[in-house]
């Protein structure tokens, strides 16, 4: 819980990581990737303030004691979701598991939700391991990277007729939530990776399932954004927006904040630090701070202590059935979802 | 950025890389730090490195900067030939080969693309005349002028502006009406002027449109600073 100007803000971390990168696990052959991965993610964090940063040895080898100082103890996470990325052609045993992060959570009861993951191309087995991680860790989300390299494909689509037979099974076995992230390949390569249509598909064939799109489609915001707007189970990951633009580009921040609240709304936003490529206490901190910088921003919904409680754990919470303490909830009549309403006023109007 | 051979054959290569854009951010790949250096011989051989802010950018827009940058020193003066090298990147080898041979990008990526980049690029140039009418719209509708009036506005009525250059450049590039008389909202898919109860619709999503790419500008410009902390030019 963070508290500030007595008000308390429950958060919910809903988009982290405990992976290993070290030299020790890197592939054999694929030594490259391995290194270029993480170190690519490892830029990332010098897009957050400058005493932040960590070595690159930390960044690839972080210890379940930096994990739970860095979340829970100096960064006022209530409860953080696990989602895993296997990478498994370039780190051995994973660069993140389900297995490894469940094996944390299971020695700090009641802090971490671990989401499992499934690739679509992974055929019959592929469905056997999703059955055997929702039994086993309780999962009810998963994490899915399009961009994957899997047995000399690099990457597929979720409206392919695979991914729908993964989503139908994922949920018959009562995941709810799909996290989204996509990268920078897919087949055929001529596509544009990075295209979020493909979710636009599933959000209308499957509206019990929620959808939640990391980094907001980045860097196609604005084509999330109209999805966004159409879907009522599509919702917007946070993680990037607020570690890679907040302190490195604030004016830009804004502009996307205001549109994110504009197209998608208040109620469909959520906090995820990303850990750990950016620690989560100055991204909470921040954000509790944060409103527009100027008049510029006077078209874009405002922003109320009642929104930056929904993003920072309220609305994830929903999604993850998280009970809240009565003293972080908001009254019943908080938070008005305003930029909804806006947004089927301009379609209307179209 | 290292230039050797300090003769008019050099500055005439970097001047025709300025006219290469990242096709995602639609800024010249030479504003961007992207060009390393760029080196040509007394023979008239030109040497030009590239490096981009990550090593897994998105290796179909790698590869229209490598084709194009090759495509825009080779036909320098005075150049007899050329090799671009992409610096750091996952596909480097299939890129920097697939290019140099002038093999095409289905080529170049055997087995893992069934088409060349066209329809890409003129997605992304979409994208870039939707950004390009927020630029040039949001000055007006910040000094007075109504939706109404921006939509019977004329290109040739608009005030002349870098913004306005650059939106007509783009249109143009695209095939769609780009002249004194065409309209300033246009559909980018199409060319069609906006239909007034679509005018609010269509300045949202331009907003929207430029807003994503500066976001991603930013992010990339930030990435490839802390990747290349020497090489950053602003």
């Amino acid at each position: 819980m963070y508290e500030k100007d007595g008000e308390k803000y429950f958060i919910v971390d809903s988009h982290m990581h405990y992976w290993q990168a070290g030299p020790e696990v890197w592939v054999k052959g694929a030594e490259h990737y391995a290194k270029g991965w993480i170190e690519c993610f490892h830029a990332y964090q010098g897009l957050g303030p400058k005493e932040t940063h960590w070595p690159i040895e930390k960044f690839m080898s972080y210890t379940e004691d930096d994990l739970m100082k860095d979340v829970f103890e100096d960064g006022y996470v209530d409860v953080a979701v696990f989602q895993p990325t296997y990478l498994k052609e370039w780190y051995e045993g994973g660069f993140n598991t389900t297995e490894r992060n469940a094996a944390l959570g299971e020695k700090h009861p009641g802090k971490f939700i671990a989401n499992t993951r499934f690739d679509p191309r992974d055929g019959d087995e592929g469905l056997k391991e999703l059955a055997r991680n929702v039994e086993r860790y309780g999962s009810t989300g998963v994490k899915l990277y399009t961009a994957e390299w899997n047995n000399g494909s690099r990457g597929y689509k979720l409206s392919d007729p695979i991914a729908y037979r993964y989503l139908e099974r994922a949920q018959e076995l009562g995941i709810k939530n799909i996290h989204v992230h996509k990268g920078p390949t897919i087949w055929p390569l001529d596509k544009d990776a990075f295209d979020v249509s493909d979710i636009d598909h599933c959000a209308t064939d499957f509206p019990e399932l929620n959808f939640i799109v990391e980094h907001v489609g980045l860097p196609r915001i604005e084509d999330f954004c109209f999805m966004a707007t159409q879907e009522p189970n599509v919702y917007a990951g946070l993680s990037v927006v607020i570690g890679g633009l907040m302190h490195a580009r604030p004016k830009f921040f804004a502009k996307v904040m205001g549109e994110l609240l504009f197209w998608v709304g208040e109620d469909k936003m959520t906090f995820g630090s990303d850990y750990g490529i950016w620690e989560p206490k100055w991204q909470v901190e921040g954000f509790v701070d944060w409103d527009y910088p100027s008049d510029e921003f006077s078209d874009f919904p405002r922003v109320t202590t009642a929104t930056k409680k929904k993003i920072l754990g309220l609305n994830a919470a929903k999604l993850y059935g998280i009970e809240v303490p009565k003293e972080c909830q908001l009254p019943a009549d908080e938070g008005t979802p305003a930029a909804q309403d806006d947004a089927a006023l301009v379609d209307s109007g179209s | 950025m290292t230039v050797t051979a300090t003769n008019t054959v050099v500055s005439a290569a970097l001047e025709a890389l300025t006219t290469v854009r990242d096709p995602e951010l639609d800024e010249p790949i030479t504003a961007l730090g992207f060009v390393a250096s760029c080196q040509v011989s007394c023979e008239g051989r030109a040497v030009v490195r590239l490096r981009l802010p990550t090593y897994f950018c998105a290796p179909n827009f790698a590869y229209l900067m490598v084709a194009d940058a090759y495509d825009a020193v080779t036909a320098v003066p005075g150049v007899t030939s050329a090799e671009v090298i992409l610096e750091d990147h996952f596909a480097s080898d299939q890129i920097n080969a697939g290019v140099a041979a002038q093999a095409g990008f289905v080529k170049s990526f055997d087995g893992e693309a069934v088409a060349e980049l066209g329809n890409l690029r003129a997605q992304f140039l979409r994208k870039a005349v939707m950004a390009g009418t927020d630029q040039v719209c949001r000055p007006l509708l910040g000094a007075g002028v109504t939706p109404e009036e921006l939509r019977v506005l004329t290109l040739g009525a608009v005030p002349a502006s870098p913004e306005l250059d650059r939106l007509r450049e783009r249109r143009a590039e695209l095939g769609l009406p780009a002249g004194d008389d065409a309209p300033l909202l246009i559909d980018p898919q199409t060319g069609a002027r906006i239909d007034a109860a679509a005018v609010p619709l269509h300045l949202r999503k331009a907003r929207v449109t430029r807003a994503g790419i500066e976001a991603n500008t930013s992010i990339c410009s930030g990435m490839f600073k802390v990747r290349y902390p020497d090489g950053w030019t602003p």
